[in-house]
């Protein structure tokens, strides 16, 4: 009764739109959690205001590996879902393999093209065809700080360079309390890292060493340099560290244990959660020396290619919905991420996220925009496992000179 | 009528036969052909590499630290497991009182999912959570145990969790083991005038060469399939100081997009394994027709 039901309502809507036939989309994701999952509600409500039917797909855990590993079953059993959240160059590597349909049509009537910046538009093509679609822009070199626990120690001003930073740290451990909160897995690990060569060598140098993998900055003083603040910051974290999950971290400075963490805006959320207040109880601030740079990491769905033509209509009217600003406005509110259309209205937003925006539409002008590298958004996933192997390793053994840590990590950049 | 009774036997069997063959030799073989591809994200036949993903699995540094600590865990966790094993079998042995509960009790961590140990060796050895801390508010201030947290002591946290799961498991395999014994033999010995601890030594123990055969092959091979112990307690952390082949394998094929090198890795384990297990199966049927 209930399909019955359903069908009648798919009829009406398509009698109504004229000749619009209306198509199921199954979308894998795995934003199961609180806020995300009613994100993605969100989605649902406008794909069913247009019709189609949906069938959520959604594994849970893990940042996705989970999820991937059923992808890959269903697609090679050769029943793929319309839609799959997958980034960054992962999308390059499915399309390499044939599977994923090609969305042009809709982004030229949706003008994609004028709409995201180049760089981020790059990510989303394959062989200059869009591919997939971005949901959100998430800023990764962020710097998270406990105003309360700035005040205790007497640091009054929020560190702009390294050198600053250290003095801060060092106040910081004087009084007793704990400098950085650190996740030590091994992706906290790269992401901290990805901050210390962007502040220390700049975005143009970052370009060069974590996203072309060119050998001679990846030999470089700058890259020495970066290992040594690298290893310094280690210094400041507690020993429980190994292990700890990013939000468990982020507790940490929420709750007045430690006064810095180094991770995405998605740690906002958690301040959000708390009852935290940005500017007053806690401050967003640029990674020391990247304030005039940006590390992004955009969350996207590929699309894979169908066989029916209705199913077919219902995932390019996905696609279109995924861009459109109803669903980026309401979608980006929840998550703590912003849009990644470039003229969308911010009132809406908090202070962090406005300072996100702004520093997302001056770096995409400037040259200051990259990818990031520790989130899957710069380079393949066997090169980036191999890099976050050898930044990890470095961190977690002081015995690895920098001179080692520089040959190791130019060594895993060429992992093919 | 005579013929139905001949082939029915072999029908029962067929469908387990034809299943298990699929099922096991099959993706046996299955993996072996994917590790000479250049299989990425999926499987990929087209693309024949030979023994390339061989050589470059021989070529990371994190492969050799996986082996290494392969090897630290399957020494000391078989080894240490038994040792334990065989003294807490020798002491239940003397008929001491509420043995049923004594011995319930040093059996039950092999009732637990190596999940459910890792999860809480994690708690206890975390330092500004468990023994260290305990030890700190107890006001034993230079107490320190930070093992879990060194990339160079992390891999003797997984044997310590190890062993406290497996050795109540070896212990149940010898008690068994000695209560078969005859107690005749060891009354002759007592009576010949030798001590108990060389009873044991040159008797009893040796009498239980059957005993410590299967106790080293099942305690091996669970060493060498060690995934979930890791993944739970140190998900092969810090860095990859704790990394052991199987949890390699896992990283290369889902998460790294290299299910070419992770075949290539599996292969090596499945050699590993075979190399145990099939020297074992080949003197116990050779042996068989010699008994009857």
């Amino acid at each position: 009764m209930l399909k019955l039901s359903k069908l009648a309502t798919a009829v009406a809507l398509v009698v109504a739109a004229g000749s619009v036939a209306a198509g199921e989309v199954e979308v894998l994701h795995w934003w199961t959690s609180g806020g995300e999952a009613k994100s993605v509600g969100e989605l649902k409500k406008i794909m069913q205001a247009k019709g189609h039917t949906w069938k959520d797909f959604a594994v849970a855990g893990g940042g996705g590996d989970a999820a991937m590993t059923v992808l890959k079953s269903r697609v090679v059993a050769g029943n793929a879902p319309a839609a799959a959240q997958i980034k960054g160059p992962a999308i390059q590597e499915w399309a390499n393999e044939g599977v994923l349909a090609n969305l042009d049509a809709t982004a030229k009537a949706e003008k994609w093209d004028s709409l995201l910046p180049a760089v981020v538009a790059d990510v989303m093509k394959y062989k200059g065809n869009y591919v997939a679609a971005p949901v959100n822009v998430h800023r990764v070199n962020w710097m998270w700080a406990n105003s309360a626990v700035l005040k205790k120690a007497g640091v009054t001003s929020t560190p702009k360079t390294w050198d600053e930073f250290f003095v801060a740290a060092e106040k910081i451990k004087k009084a007793g309390l704990i400098p950085v909160a650190h996740g030590g897995q091994n992706w906290q690990d790269f992401t901290t890292f990805e901050d210390v060569v962007l502040g220390v060598g700049g975005a143009k140098f970052y370009q060069d060493a974590l996203v072309k993998l060119d050998q001679k900055a990846l030999t470089s003083p700058t890259m020495s340099k970066s290992l040594e603040t690298f290893r310094k910051i280690k210094g400041y974290t507690d020993p429980a560290a190994p292990g700890r999950d990013w939000n468990l971290a982020t507790a940490m400075v929420i709750q007045e244990k430690a006064a810095f963490q180094f991770m995405g805006d998605w740690a906002k959320g958690e301040f959000t959660a708390a009852g935290k207040v940005p500017g007053k109880d806690y401050i967003c601030a640029a990674a020391p020396g990247s304030s005039n740079a940006y590390t992004f990491n955009v969350d996207s769905f590929a699309m894979f290619k169908l066989k029916d033509a209705s199913a077919q209509k219902a995932q390019a009217d996905l696609a279109a919905a995924i861009m459109g600003t109803e669903f980026q406005e309401i979608f980006n509110l929840n998550k703590g991420s912003i849009p990644v259309r470039l003229n969308m209205s911010m009132d809406k937003f908090d202070d962090c996220a406005k300072q996100s925006s702004k520093d997302f539409v001056a770096t995409s002008k400037s040259g200051g925009l990259v990818p990031s590298a520790a989130h899957g958004m710069a380079i393949s996933p066997a090169t980036e496992g191999a890099i976050k192997d050898a930044v990890s390793q470095f961190w977690n053994d002081d015995s690895i000179t920098v001179a080692d840590g520089v040959k190791s990590i130019a060594k895993a950049a060429m992992t093919k | 009528m005579k013929s139905v009774e001949n082939i029915l036997p072999k029908l029962v069997i067929a469908p387990g036969f034809i299943l298990g063959f699929a099922f096991i030799y099959g993706f046996m073989i299955w993996n072996g052909v994917l590790s000479v591809t250049g299989s990425r994200m999926l499987p990929n036949y087209d693309t024949f590499v030979g023994l390339d993903q061989y050589v470059q699995l021989w070529q990371m540094d994190r492969w050799y630290v996986a082996l290494t600590n392969l090897g630290i865990f399957s020494l000391l966790y078989v080894g240490g497991s038994m040792a334990i094993g065989v003294f807490l079998a020798i002491f239940l042995d003397q008929k001491v009182r509420a043995e049923g509960l004594l011995r319930t009790i040093y059996l039950y961590p092999m009732a637990l999912s190596f999940i459910v140990t890792g999860t809480a060796w994690k708690w206890i050895l975390n330092p500004s959570l468990g023994l260290e801390k305990l030890m700190h508010d107890l006001g034993w201030t230079s107490f320190q145990f930070d093992w879990l947290v060194q990339s160079d002591t992390a891999i003797y946290c997984v044997v310590i969790a190890g062993i406290w799961q497996s050795a109540g498991f070896a212990m149940a395999l010898f008690l068994a083991g000695l209560r078969g014994i005859d107690d005749s033999i060891i009354k002759a010995a007592q009576i010949d005038g030798a001590s108990l601890p060389l009873i044991y030594w040159r008797i009893i123990l040796p009498i239980l060469r059957p005993v410590v055969f299967s106790t080293v092959l099942v305690l091996s091979h669970l060493s060498i399939k060690s995934f979930d112990l890791v993944m739970a307690l140190t998900n092969g952390g810090p860095g990859y100081a704790t990394d052991v082949p199987a949890t390699f394998m896992y990283t290369m094929s889902f998460t790294r997009g290299q299910i070419g090198l992770g075949a290539a890795s599996a292969t090596m384990m499945l050699a590993t394994v075979a190399a145990i297990v099939v020297p074992y199966l080949y003197s116990e049927l050779r042996a068989k027709p010699h008994d009857r």
